[in-house]
């Protein structure tokens, strides 16, 4: 059985690098293309065709799990044949460059290339010299465009609309894609966005991009609808950005008490993977406020959704 | 070489620009026997020796040949970058009639044996002249100061450790004491590595838009003020080798401005390029210094203007697909610019941000008097190192085009006006564009 989804929503573009460009319109109609397959992902029957035929290339310089595993997931139920390919720094430093790999690649005839890399604007090259369509999931401290995607799916199915909430996004705004994409895809949809960290860990120049800016989490936290934390990769004790683990847990980590200065029905986020006891406490993690699960679930849907609305626009499709 | 025959020749009917003394008249310029005989309304008219080459020049500038400052030749030891030849052919196309090679080569040029190599490897293949600037310290590891005396001697102008700095204080302070006794001129690159970290371009909104980690320009004032201090401390004759900011300009105004006998240059790149030009990570425009602000680039050029930042230089660095081609924070910093420094230039005297005459002295006559010099001047009796240049004519960068071994402009496919078209150096055409 196969239902033709009844949103017909076309990206009109090849590639999907980032949130940066997209209008209001496109992200409504990826949100919405999403919604369907959120109800599809829980049926039995999850198989859809419209990828069929379809090979889509899932090539990581970067190590994932999560991502790539929803990725696959997304592309087998729409149909496509999917292959992974994680590319090790250690790979790359037998000298094959980006841009070999992207053409070797390219000469297998891929459909779509779903690319992340540690370096920001890796995506973007690569796309440049390629003829499929390019998904960037994951860039450097760029952009992570689907992350964003479904944490705005995420809270649009918990609190009915985005317009107007206060989402405070807490820890290493400096080095974090996910931060970028939310901050760009939230601002568009008429949320008011606050950042909250230590001044080490925010970029110069952020006040620019249409946010709050709150160094304590007190400040940070009052009022918000949503809590959105980052990973703190440990390396970052290393480069003297902030002393130790357990004085960044005590002035930023969520615990049950700085929730608690958000609204009482503030719900909580993490893009994973979770440091627990580092930016978040297993409590809060696990909690009732919590939405860290459901945001695994909808990220599936979201990149069908993506896959989706690519392919329609694929020659001969 | 091009045209090896050594008639005499008239550029004639010309506005002749000579910066080293606030001329500027339209006239003829005869060159005989290597050396510029007289420049001066009516020499043709008076009749020339027989066997002179008249070029008619209504409508074009003649200059003296460009010097640039700041140069990365890969010879030796990186041929296939750049040698000695490709970039005196480069050189020859942007009116360069003298380049100031940098000692950051493979071996770095750190001793009289291999400033000698350089000389000598550039008298058989390069058809513009070669002065190199050595290491300031053994093997550019600033550590131990090199034979500055020896150096000297064999040919070197001045002391760098080209794209490095400094960091041992101490070291500088001693270097420059030392340098004093022969008169030698240090030139530093001014910033503090431990600053510069991780950063690839301009600390600001536009690296955090792009996920590239800043570098502020405090890594350069830090460095910068602390040689200032040591300057004021040991007298050396110093020079900062690449400013960017505005900061930096306020720091060189109060060292110049207590009798330090300090000066600096500026990278065509950094007075007519800014940080948005990096765009969609556009590789060619990473450099180090990165690209300011515009607000930086407006104040370079005032000062540059005022005589505050001496000279411009090229900063030409060949850097080639494998160095290049690669996500913006893994590529190498630099850009070439022996041939394009000239009609880059040009753009800030047709918006009107600067005048001919002062484009013209911060690329030939102040970089001749601060490396001691003869060109840089059209004198009677000054050697022929002469460009003529059609300050309008417009044209569209091909980098094929370029005779550059690697392409890695900043002005790839940019609408230029003006360009070079004759190029002579000790009185030969080594370049005509036609």
């Amino acid at each position: 059985m196969n239902i033709a989804p009844k949103s017909s929503f076309v990206l009109n573009r090849p590639h999907l690098l980032g949130i940066e460009g997209l209008s209001r319109e496109e992200i409504f109609g990826l949100l919405d293309l999403a919604e369907e397959f959120v109800a599809l992902n829980r049926q039995i029957e999850k198989k859809r065709t419209s990828l069929r035929g379809r090979t889509q290339i899932n090539l990581f310089f970067e190590a994932s799990t999560r991502t790539q595993s929803s990725f696959e997931l997304a592309g087998k139920r729409l149909g496509a044949d999917v292959m992974n390919m994680s590319v090790g720094a250690s790979a790359m430093r037998k000298g094959e460059t980006l841009v070999d790999t992207a053409i070797t690649l390219n000469a297998m005839h891929p459909d779509i290339l779903v690319v992340r890399h540690h370096a920001s604007g890796a995506v973007e090259l690569l796309a440049n010299k390629v003829d499929c369509s390019v998904i960037n999931a994951g860039d450097g401290a760029h952009e992570h465009p689907t992350q964003a995607l479904l944490d705005a799916l995420t809270i649009r199915r918990n609190k009915g609309a985005i317009e107007g909430l206060t989402v405070a996004i807490c820890g290493d705004i400096m080095h974090s894609r996910v931060a970028r994409s939310n901050i760009i895809l939230l601002n568009a949809l008429g949320a008011r966005v606050r950042v909250v960290a230590p001044s080490t860990l925010l970029p110069a120049g952020i006040e620019r991009f249409g946010v709050e800016v709150a160094r304590d989490m007190r400040e940070g936290l009052a009022g918000a609808d949503i809590v959105m934390m980052l990973r703190l990769q440990r390396e970052r004790m290393n480069g003297s950005y902030v002393p130790s683990v357990s004085e960044y847990f005590h002035y930023f980590g969520l615990d049950e008490k700085k929730l608690a200065y958000a609204k009482p029905d503030a719900l909580v986020m993490h893009p994973g993977p979770m440091n627990r006891g580092v930016e978040i406490d297993t409590i809060v993690a696990d909690g009732a406020q919590s939405l860290i699960r459901e945001q695994v679930e909808m990220g599936v849907a979201v990149r069908m959704a993506v896959l989706e609305a690519l392919s329609r626009n694929l020659p001969n499709a | 070489m091009m045209l090896s025959d050594r008639r005499p020749i008239l550029l004639a009917n010309a506005r002749i620009v000579d910066p080293s003394r606030d001329f500027d008249i339209r006239g003829d310029l005869l060159i005989a026997d290597g050396i510029v005989r007289e420049a001066k309304k009516g020499i043709g008219a008076a009749g020339v020796p027989e066997g002179t080459e008249v070029v008619d020049c209504r409508g074009m500038i003649v200059a003296p040949g460009l010097i640039d400052m700041r140069a990365f030749i890969g010879e030796p030891g990186a041929g296939h970058r750049e040698t000695l030849a490709s970039a005196s052919q480069a050189a020859a196309a942007g009116g360069v009639t003298t380049i100031i090679c940098q000692p950051d080569t493979s071996p770095a040029i750190d001793d009289p044996a291999t400033v000698d190599f350089v000389l000598r490897r550039a008298r058989d293949t390069a058809i513009v002249h070669v002065h190199p600037m050595a290491a300031l310290t053994k093997g550019l590891e600033g550590m131990e100061m090199t034979e500055i005396g020896l150096l000297k001697a064999a040919g070197a102008v001045a002391f760098t450790d080209g794209e490095k700095s400094v960091t041992n204080a101490q070291v500088m302070r001693r270097a420059l004491t030392y340098a004093r006794d022969f008169d030698a001129l240090i030139v530093h690159h001014t910033e503090d590595p431990n600053l510069v970290g991780d950063g690839v371009m301009n600390e600001g909104e536009f690296a955090a838009r792009l996920g590239l980690l800043g570098i502020p320009k405090a890594a350069e004032t830090v460095m910068l003020e602390r040689d200032l201090r040591l300057v004021a401390l040991t007298g050396g004759r110093y020079h900062a080798a690449s400013v960017t900011c505005a900061e930096s300009l306020e720091v060189l105004r109060r060292a110049k401005d207590s009798g330090l006998a300090v000066t600096a240059s500026a990278s065509i790149n950094h007075a007519t390029l800014n940080e948005i030009d990096i765009g969609p990570y556009r590789t060619f425009l990473k450099v180090a210094p990165p690209l300011r602000a515009e607000e930086d680039r407006k104040a370079l050029v005032a000062a540059l203007g005022a005589g505050l930042v001496d000279v411009i230089m090229s900063d030409h660095n060949p850097q080639d697909v494998e160095t290049k081609r690669l996500p913006f924070a893994e590529a190498a910093p630099g850009a070439i610019g022996l041939e394009t420094m000239l009609t880059a230039g040009l753009r800030l005297v047709h918006s009107g941000e600067l005048d001919l005459v002062t484009l013209l002295r911060a690329m030939s006559t102040r970089p001749a008097e601060l490396l001691g010099l003869p060109g840089g001047t059209l004198k009677n009796g000054a050697p022929a190192d002469v460009i003529v240049i059609d300050p309008d004519m417009p044209w569209l960068l091909d980098p094929a085009e370029l005779k550059s071994k690697c392409k890695n402009t900043p002005f790839d496919e940019a609408r230029l006006q003006g360009r070079v078209l004759r190029t002579i150096v000790a009185g030969r055409t080594v370049y005509e564009y036609l």
